[in-house]
């Protein structure tokens, strides 16, 4: 097993279910009891030890849009099991039932401390937040939309499948798919800020979420192309605490911030408003 | 080197070596003619059912044609050019420029090795990131000097290993299908051998993308599909057929152009008419491509990306 020391420690999976259903729950992190509300209400970082639990797309759209959160686009897309993939649907079923999503992914309108924006999030919590068709498809409109309408686009991203397995080719190809709507909007000037959150990987992270103008993640974040454990077992020792966390891959030059998610909203707002000085006209040359 | 056979080969070529060995006797025509017969039936009874599993076996074949082995039936004055100019030059992935049929190209494809030391040093045909790097430089170069792209996708995926992750492995491929979505150059892809996830697609997109006829096309490899559903990377022959990602089947979902036939018992039989093959078939992509204005050609390309999914809408 990939060794968390510093960031997440073994867990006993029944023990902290039975905490989280109650009023206390332990830090993954430092085994700190935490109140559960308190937490809650300091955006879910441990006090003691600056551990970002995994909150769901739900909280983020609290915590990072204006009042009126968000006004969701291309609802009621949903995948086909074009390969008859293996247990499929049933993995579908369960997570839309667990989830109530319909789903890896949220998109549409939103503002950000005034800004106008289209806002999109996938979620661990969906299949692991996996790119399937309809992911991809949901990704490549929003990135549309953002260039009709002439806003932002901001992508927060909690992925930890990378390209959904269960629809072979078809999700592979949604990476160049996300990708030139990318490069369409990067033609047009038009900003597109990525959020990585716990965790970015594979597929996703190969594709649009290592793309944007700027590139914002949450501490410790777990974000690469080549999950730790084939790597472990690849090279066959382990691998260093805090290897492809988010603070790596700041030393190592992908990503711009290391930002709390206290700060997150006022973070993409400054940004956002400084590349988008109503003075500055942008050219329409590339 | 040694000669390599897969079990389903055996029969087919012991028939064969019989074959041969009766050839230059005295009054053993007939016999001759009757094992030929024999030998085809037989190669036509194998290789018309062949398994997804087997196929992933020819698309691996040791003695399967690789770029570099490609190269030299194809194209003429071909140069390799090195390195990424950031951090390294990698072996496993090949680049240059060359001519075909009178025109100037450039090549990018996956290079495996037909030995242990030549494996070694091409690290299996798997990239890392200064490989995509590479490829882009030679892909931008392509669009400076009005060249078409050709591609060769031949790798089991990108290196699974630290350096790949610390020089940032998902930025390379994300940057690459960035930039090819925009390139304003015909893109060529043609699947050789194995096509292994996102080391594939690096290079693995464009205007039009071919499957040699035993090659797959895949999001994972069929063993680490088989340990993530059922815990036995064992079970990878029935990973394969639950991937649905042979030539055949990538076509059925219109996700590739068109399959290029392979000679009769696979392209590693044969690398002349494999490579004839494949050069009809760039000659025909290139005659439909070169009309195009750049506006017209990227507006198709991002038009062809953007329908591929399957989904449905409820509501
Ligand atoms: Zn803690």
């Amino acid at each position: 097993m990939f060794s968390r020391k510093n960031l997440r420690p073994a867990r006993n999976t029944r023990k902290k279910t039975k905490l989280k259903d109650g009023l206390w729950l332990k830090c993954e992190s430092c085994g700190e009891i935490l109140y559960r509300r308190e937490l809650d209400q300091s955006c879910w970082i441990c006090p003691k030890c600056n551990f970002h639990f995994r909150i769901g797309h739900r909280k983020y759209i609290e915590l990072l849009l204006d009042e009126g959160g968000l006004e969701e686009v291309d609802k009621g897309l949903v995948p086909v099991d074009p390969l008859r993939f293996p247990k499929y649907k049933e993995k579908y079923r369960s997570s839309r039932k667990k989830t109530g999503m319909e789903e890896g992914i949220v998109s549409g309108r939103a503002v950000i401390q005034g800004i106008e924006v289209i806002f999109a999030a996938t979620d661990f919590a969906f299949m692991g937040g996996s790119m399937g068709s309809v992911v991809g498809e949901r990704v490549a409109r929003a990135a549309r939309l953002a260039l009709a309408e002439h806003k932002p686009f901001v992508m927060l991203t909690a992925s930890g499948g990378g390209a959904r397995m269960q629809e072979g080719i078809f999700s592979l190809m949604q990476m160049p798919k996300t990708s030139a709507e990318v490069a369409l909007l990067k033609q047009a000037h038009i900003p597109y800020i990525n959020i990585l959150t716990h965790p970015t990987m594979a597929g996703v992270m190969a594709s649009f979420a290592s793309l944007g103008d700027v590139i914002i993640a949450e501490p410790g974040a777990l974000l690469g192309f080549t999950g730790p454990r084939v790597i472990e077992q690849t090279i066959g020792e382990k691998l260093p605490p805090g290897f492809q966390r988010s603070e790596f891959l700041l030393e190592h030059g992908f990503v711009d911030i290391v930002c709390s998610r206290r700060d997150l909203r006022e973070t993409v707002a400054r940004i956002l408003s400084l590349l988008a000085e109503p003075h500055k006209e942008p050219s329409t040359q590339t | 080197m040694a000669e390599f056979l897969l079990d389903f080969e055996k029969p087919i070529v012991e028939l064969e070596k019989r074959i041969e060995a009766l050839k230059g006797l005295e009054g053993v025509d007939s016999e001759i003619a009757k094992l030929q017969k024999q030998a085809e039936k037989l190669r036509r009874k194998v290789y018309s059912r062949l398994t997804r599993w087997q196929i992933v076996q020819l698309a691996r074949h040791p003695r399967r044609p690789y770029t570099l082995d490609l190269i030299p039936y194809l194209f003429t004055d071909f140069t390799e050019l090195h390195g990424d100019r950031g951090f390294a030059d990698d072996p496993a992935i090949v680049a240059g420029i060359a001519r075909f049929r009178g025109r100037s190209l450039a090549l990018v494809g996956h290079q495996k090795g037909h030995d242990t030391k030549e494996r070694i040093r091409r690290n299996f045909g798997m990239p890392h990131p200064e490989g995509y790097r590479k490829a882009l430089r030679i892909y931008k170069l392509a669009e400076k000097f009005g060249m078409p792209v050709i591609n060769f996708v031949d790798t089991p995926g990108a290196d699974p290993g630290v350096g790949a992750e610390e020089r940032g492995q998902s930025e390379a491929i994300a940057r690459n299908l960035q930039e090819i979505a925009i390139l304003r150059t015909p893109i060529l892809v043609i699947v050789t051998g194995e096509g292994g996830s996102g080391g594939a697609l690096a290079i693995g997109i464009g205007d039009r993308i071919y499957m040699l006829e035993y090659s797959f096309y895949s999001t994972i490899s069929p063993e680490g599909c088989a340990s993530i559903l059922w815990r036995d990377s064992a079970k990878a022959p029935q990973a394969a057929e639950a991937l649905k990602f042979t030539s055949r089947d990538n076509l059925d979902h219109g996700v590739i152009d068109g399959v290029i036939p392979e000679p009769s018992g696979g392209a590693h039989r044969d690398w002349q008419h494999t490579a004839k093959f494949i050069a009809d078939q760039i000659a025909q992509a290139l005659a439909e491509l070169e009309g195009l204005s750049h506006e017209e050609l990227i507006a198709k390309r991002i038009e062809k990306f953007r329908k591929v999914g399957k989904f449905k809408t409820i509501r």
